[in-house]
């Protein structure tokens, strides 16, 4: 620019660089931008989620699908996925303290605290394949098929299914079931209805849930689970630059630790309403 | 910032705590308002509702505005960020009420007229 030749030294004008008008570097600036344009793919998602949710009577109970434990422990509700929660807000917490060392230039403690980070997304990363692997092969779950159901009247079997369901048990109208598959076969169960208390010679099947379920949970949490990877992966990578002391040599000494914190708060934050969509509501 | 370390250690304390806290209850109150706990027990769904959304939304605030350092950025970063997402109110909305009308369009029989706004005959 020809009029900072003047004073000889580079002239700070708003928006024309070297100034931060917002008090911000321009990389964390644009991290912030980065995030808004995520957070409205992932609002696009789970709005679609929503929508689907209310377009369809019945829908499957998250306290009925999502109630395995590893170990073979079942119906345990929410268990499983409180400690993923608890496992991505403690990571979140030791993210904030690898920051707080880069604000100190301590090397050593940035280090130390973002390998704490590092390993609760692994753990998280775990708890995650665990819950599909027990979708996939477990339940058969697939993005078009959705062997989670909803009865919406009362009545009796007349087979049992090989793990809860007896001959004889009876259900009520709004209660979960899951069809199983049987040598590779899917197996719904034959029912008589129930009417006013009575059984009647009305016999059905049991029906699969809503279609869209198994594709938007696989696409949802997919999509979360990928950021958690790639979290992971720059997480690494910048452990690794300030263990070398790249950063020390840097102006803006440990500003890429901040970075990534904020990418993986908002990781964080993406699981809150995950977590409240996919299991809570 | 303008804060010493051992401030902002105590208050990184803090907040993970809360955050905490409200997770637990969140669950804890989701089993007990599906009768989990307590047999036969059951909240409205509306309560439910109101309820989750808001804590989940408090801890939305917290992440981001003590997590994420928002609290110390300048009043102009803050409202390019946050103003925007305030479009997803109306698109919560209007598909919420899209993905209801589909329901009903379902139920309803063939040629059927169905009403979607200001239905108060039922």
């Amino acid at each position: 620019m020809a009029s900072t030749t003047t004073t000889g030294e580079e002239q700070k004008i708003d928006w024309q660089g070297a100034s931060e008008p917002f008090k911000a570097s321009y990389g964390k600036l644009m991290m912030w931008y980065f995030l808004v344009s995520d957070a409205f793919t992932f609002a696009g998602f789970l709005i679609a989620y929503g929508a689907l949710r209310f377009s369809v009577p019945t829908w499957p109970v998250p306290d009925f699908v999502f109630s395995s434990l590893p170990g073979g422990i079942h119906h345990k509700p929410l268990i499983f996925v409180t400690i993923m929660t608890f496992v991505l807000l403690a990571s979140s917490y030791t993210m904030v303290r690898a920051v707080q060392e880069g604000q100190q230039e301590n090397k050593n403690g940035v280090v130390k605290w973002m390998f704490f980070t590092i390993i609760g997304g692994l753990i998280f990363l775990g708890c995650q394949a665990w819950e599909w692997n027990t979708l996939i092969n477990g339940e058969n779950m697939t993005i078009r098929i959705n062997p989670f159901g909803t009865h919406t009247e009362a009545g009796v079997y007349q087979e049992g299914d090989g793990h809860d369901i007896v001959k004889g048990t009876t259900f009520e109208a709004g209660d979960s079931y899951i069809i199983h598959k049987h040598d590779g076969e899917w197996a719904p169960l034959k029912y008589n209805v129930i009417e006013g208390g009575k059984e009647t010679d009305v016999v059905k099947e049991q029906k699969f849930g809503p279609k869209a379920f198994g594709a938007l949970f696989f696409f949802i949490t997919g999509f979360h689970g990928f950021h958690v990877l790639s979290g992971v992966a720059f997480l690494l990578i910048i452990m690794l630059n300030s263990a070398t002391g790249l950063y020390e040599k840097r102006k803006n000494k440990y500003e890429m630790v901040e970075k990534i914190g904020l990418y993986w708060h908002f990781v964080d934050l993406v699981w809150v309403f995950v977590f409240l969509l996919f299991y809570l509501l | 910032m303008g804060h010493t370390y051992e401030e902002s250690k105590k208050t990184a304390n803090r907040i993970i705590t809360i955050l905490g806290i409200i997770t637990i209850v969140e669950v804890a109150f989701a089993l007990l308002g599906k009768g989990y706990i307590i047999d036969g027990l059951h909240f409205p769904p509306l309560i439910m509702g109101v309820a989750m959304i808001g804590a989940s939304i408090y801890k939305a605030y917290l992440i981001i505005y003590e997590f994420m350092h928002m609290k110390y950025e300048v009043p102009g970063l803050v409202k390019t960020v946050l103003l925007p997402t305030l479009l997803l109110v109306w698109a919560i909305i209007a598909f919420g009420m899209e993905g209801t009308y589909w329901n009903k369009r379902r139920a309803a029989p063939n040629g059927t007229e169905i009403q979607v706004l200001g239905d108060k005959n039922k």
